[in-house]
């Protein structure tokens, strides 16, 4: 199924496994169901992927995740947002691998879910024949910031810009013969 | 009043682009309808009955006079000449072509208004007492708190595909004029008893539509600070766990009445503690910036009553009984916050004129430090008028037939559009208000019965509100026929408690004739100087069924 | 979205709404029995048998795929004066206008003058 990142297209590394029988997949993405009896056949060096279902509490899931290279959560729709809130849970307990999120989303959602702590999209052939990889990434670029704090890269959210443009200020009043106190100096540091 | 800064400016110009280029993705196949639907719904875009209609936000219904005009030439150039004010506090217009829409959103745009999450399973325009900032009874401004959150919920990351639509208000009065607990989230500023610090209130669970319920109090005294992280604690819970198996059971009320308040408040928390607070809430400065905008005006030195007013009065009883019904108490002497009636007899319930836009934008420029207000019931609110201004506004307003003297009164109807213009709509809820204004047309008649709130929503869904009226009626559909439900002792305020129906649902021609009879009850058993509302608490509802039995056997 | 499984009674007519511009349109037959949108709904094709209905769905799903129209469905009918009328009053309000403005939609010509003319 096609996959991609902020970057674009990509290929797939992993493979999915149909049950615990992973002996020869080198990156295999294992069932949810068939995971304990994977982490026990598993090579010592083999790294291990798992697809949840949405509903799967970060609690069930906080003593495997320093066992899992990947975690794939499934979208059962576009509509259904409980993965974003997975993501952003799995993402506070220390998971530091890939996320992807797997399923029909949209292409207005790619910019959510990168946001939210996901790395990759997986989508069905259906939806990915219908929005191309460059309606993504330009989704990704129509909104530049947002107002969330703690949410994607640190700091580029509107109320961080605002503080440091009023920390910037402070700065410039300080010393004077600079830029205006009341020009916003991170966005012209931006536009260079 | 808030005005946006760069951010808020580029914010709102990249979500115009970015709406015009969902249209070109439906258009091209990119996106299905399934998939195009929700997205144009979060931009304020449905398909009605005859056409499309866009729901235009009103943030926390504040308005200047340049956006009301501008928004009354968009109702000229791109629809029939009128809009329709909500019971969310917003404006929407009926006729509007999806083609267009691209140019309206730019036309909202240079005067800082959006369409953003009028609609769609996410956090919805907030809410605010439309009192705000002038009443006496106030507290604190609820509005810095509701353009905190408004800023904080648009194009949310997380929170955008929520199982259900997602109602926030906020009130700073200890009279409630923003239905807080029929939110899904109610905001109540307060002091705390010892600390004397003003934190928040919060309940969780309020709602009407098919399963009314008044929201469960989940924090009694949330430090201001930590409101974003507290937020974000509820809706993530709500975001996993709400129900997403049946619509109807979707709304976050049903998850708190299913998990029970005590462990969904213990889920809140837990969440909550796992925050990290400093890198989630807005920092001090950032609140004191949006408040900063809020400050009061400039108000004169006035004294408490204007003895001009008091002469106009005195020569004019038709203005006297305007000024009665239709103003309010207001923090500064000498001033008043007069609201403006959209309810003529005869007329649909909140709808208004391009022209009757310009006419109000003109008297909020002249007379209200070119501010207004939108009320949930429909009305508009100038906030700070000068008592001694009153008599012109009231003779400008008369030559718009804006002046009506029925503020709170029998013919104040809230009505949703109902099936005349919505998709959803099982009957029609504006022929019903109608029939009821004529019935009660009389001004002596209305101020003898008093405050008195009917309610009208033309399907379960309770856009308008009728569960929460002192007489709510219920528009559905039997055996092919629309046919009309009434409930009694219903209460919007700060005791918010469900009204309970009355008996079987009746023709649309019966309706004034039941309304009549359940005021005559009240008229007989009344107490000197006894509300509507009272005076069914306190006789119960056995003498008003009686009396509504009649109407039913004379109909059968 | 396009049309219900389970057919309305017939005699029925095909309405939509047109993507673009939201009006409600009504599938009306065109020379050579071929099929188009209209706006008024006094031209609207009748369905009186089965045939004639399946034809009319055909061209609902047709036109949706094609992202002419939206919401296309069935509607029954009777005929009252030669015209049909929908039975329910919902679909009813669709081909008239809101009731408490009869001075817009089609009850008031809306849409249906231009394209006479045209």
């Amino acid at each position: 199924m096609p996959l991609l990142d902020r970057n674009g297209a990509k290929d797939d590394i992993w493979a999915r496994s149909e049950g615990a029988a992973i002996g020869n997949i080198s990156a295999p993405i294992v069932p949810w169901d068939a995971l304990p009896d994977a982490l026990n056949q598993r090579a010592p060096d083999q790294p291990l992927g798992v697809l949840i279902p949405n509903n799967i509490s970060v609690e069930a899931l906080k003593e495997v995740l320093p066992h899992l290279a990947l975690v794939a959560i499934s979208f059962p729709a576009y509509s259904d947002g409980r993965g974003f809130s997975l993501a952003r849970q799995l993402r506070r307990h220390g998971f530091t691998g890939t996320l992807r999120a797997s399923g029909p989303l949209i292409a207005d959602q790619f910019a959510y879910a990168l946001s939210s702590g996901f790395d990759e999209v997986e989508l069905p052939e259906a939806s990915a024949g219908r929005q191309p990889v460059a309606q993504w990434l330009r989704a990704l670029e129509q909104i530049s910031h947002t107002y969330q704090r703690g949410y994607g890269d640190g700091g580029s959210n509107i109320l961080d810009q605002r503080r440091a443009a009023r920390a910037a200020a402070q700065v410039h009043s300080q010393a004077p013969a600079q830029v205006p106190a009341q020009v916003p100096a991170q966005l012209q540091a931006e536009a260079s | 009043m808030y005005r946006y800064d760069e951010f808020d400016e580029r914010f709102v110009r990249e979500r115009v682009a970015q709406f015009s280029d969902q249209v070109s993705r439906r258009l091209d196949g990119s996106l299905t309808e399934d998939e195009f639907k929700p997205l144009r719904l979060k931009n304020g875009v449905y398909l009605q009955l005859h056409a499309y209609m866009l729901r235009i936000a009103v943030p926390y219904g504040t308005l200047n006079g340049r956006q009301l005009r501008q928004l009354a030439l968009i109702g000229e150039r791109f629809d029939r000449g009128y809009g329709h004010f909500t019971t969310r506090q917003n404006l929407q217009f009926n006729w509007p072509k999806l083609r267009d829409v691209p140019e309206i959103l730019g036309l909202l745009a240079d005067v800082e208004m959006h369409c953003i999450q009028t609609s769609g399973n996410c956090i919805r325009n907030v809410t605010a007492d439309h009192f705000a900032g002038v009443a006496q009874d106030e507290i604190e401004d609820p509005r810095p708190t509701a353009e905190l959150i408004r800023q904080w919920s648009s194009l949310h990351p997380e929170f955008s595909y929520l199982p259900r639509k997602f109602k926030i208000a906020v009130t700073g009065a200890e009279a409630d004029r923003a239905v807080t607990k029929a939110h899904d989230i109610g905001l109540r500023l307060r002091r705390h008893p010892h600390t004397h610090e003003v934190c928040y209130e919060v309940s969780v669970g309020g709602g009407l539509g098919r399963t009314p319920m008044i929201g469960k109090v989940v924090r009694d005294y949330l430090p201001k600070a930590d409101l974003l992280a507290f937020l974000e604690a509820i809706m993530r819970v709500y975001n996993l766990e709400g129900r997403r198996d049946n619509k109807y059971k979707a709304r976050v009320k049903i998850l708190v009445h299913e998990t029970g308040t005590e462990e969904f408040i213990r889920r809140v928390e837990e969440e909550f503690a796992q925050l990290d607070g400093p890198s989630i809430n807005a920092d001090p400065e950032e609140v004191a910036r949006i408040a900063a905008y809020f400050a009061p005006p400039t108000y004169e030195a006035l004294p408490a009553v204007s003895r001009t007013l008091d002469a106009m009065k005195a020569a004019n009883p038709a203005f006297a009984r305007w000024v009665e019904v239709n103003t309010t108490p207001h923090k500064a002497p000498g001033y008043t916050a007069l609201t403006i009636s959209l309810k003529p007899v005869g007329e649909a319930p909140g709808d208004a004129t391009s022209e009757q836009m310009r006419i109000v934008a003109d008297l909020a420029e002249q007379f209200s430090h070119d501010e207004l207000r939108v009320t949930h019931a429909q009305n508009l609110v100038l906030p700070h008028v000068r008592q001694r201004d009153l008599f012109t506004i009231w003779q400008r307003l008369g030559e718009a037939k804006l002046a009506s003297a029925n503020i709170g009164l029998i013919t104040d109807i809230i009505s949703c559009p109902g099936l005349d213009y919505c998709a959803l709509a099982t009957a029609r809820s504006i022929p019903i208000a109608q029939a009821i204004q004529h019935r009660f047309a009389s001004d002596t008649r209305q101020r003898d019965i008093g405050e008195l709130n009917i309610k009208i929503s033309g399907c379960i869904n309770a856009c308008g509100h009728h569960h929460v009226g002192h007489i709510g009626i219920l528009g559905l559909e039997k055996r092919g026929i629309e046919s009309y439900q009434i409930t009694l002792g219903g209460d919007a305020s700060e005791n918010a408690a469900i009204g309970e129906i009355l008996g079987p649902g009746l023709a649309a021609e019966d309706v004034p004739d039941a309304i009549e009879r359940i005021v005559n009850v009240y008229l007989a058993e009344r107490n000197e100087g006894e509300s509507f509302l009272a005076n069914v608490r306190r006789i119960g509802l056995s003498p008003f069924k009686a009396a509504f039995q009649e109407v039913v056997h004379a109909a059968a | 979205m396009a049309v219900a499984p389970k057919r309305v009674p017939l005699p029925a007519i095909l309405l939509a709404n047109d993507l673009l511009d939201g009006d409600v349109v009504f599938a009306s037959e065109q020379s050579q029995g071929a099929l188009a949108w209209t706006r008024d709904p006094g031209l609207a094709l009748v369905a009186n048998d089965d045939t004639a209905a399946e034809q009319l769905e055909a061209f609902a799903v047709t036109e949706f795929k094609a992202q002419h129209v939206v919401d296309a469905y069935l509607v029954d009918v009777s005929i009252e004066n030669g015209v049909a009328v929908p039975r329910h009053y919902r679909e009813r309000m669709k081909t008239l206008g809101p009731s408490n403005r009869p001075d817009l939609g089609k009850q008031a010509g809306d849409g249906i003058q231009a394209e006479r003319r045209g």
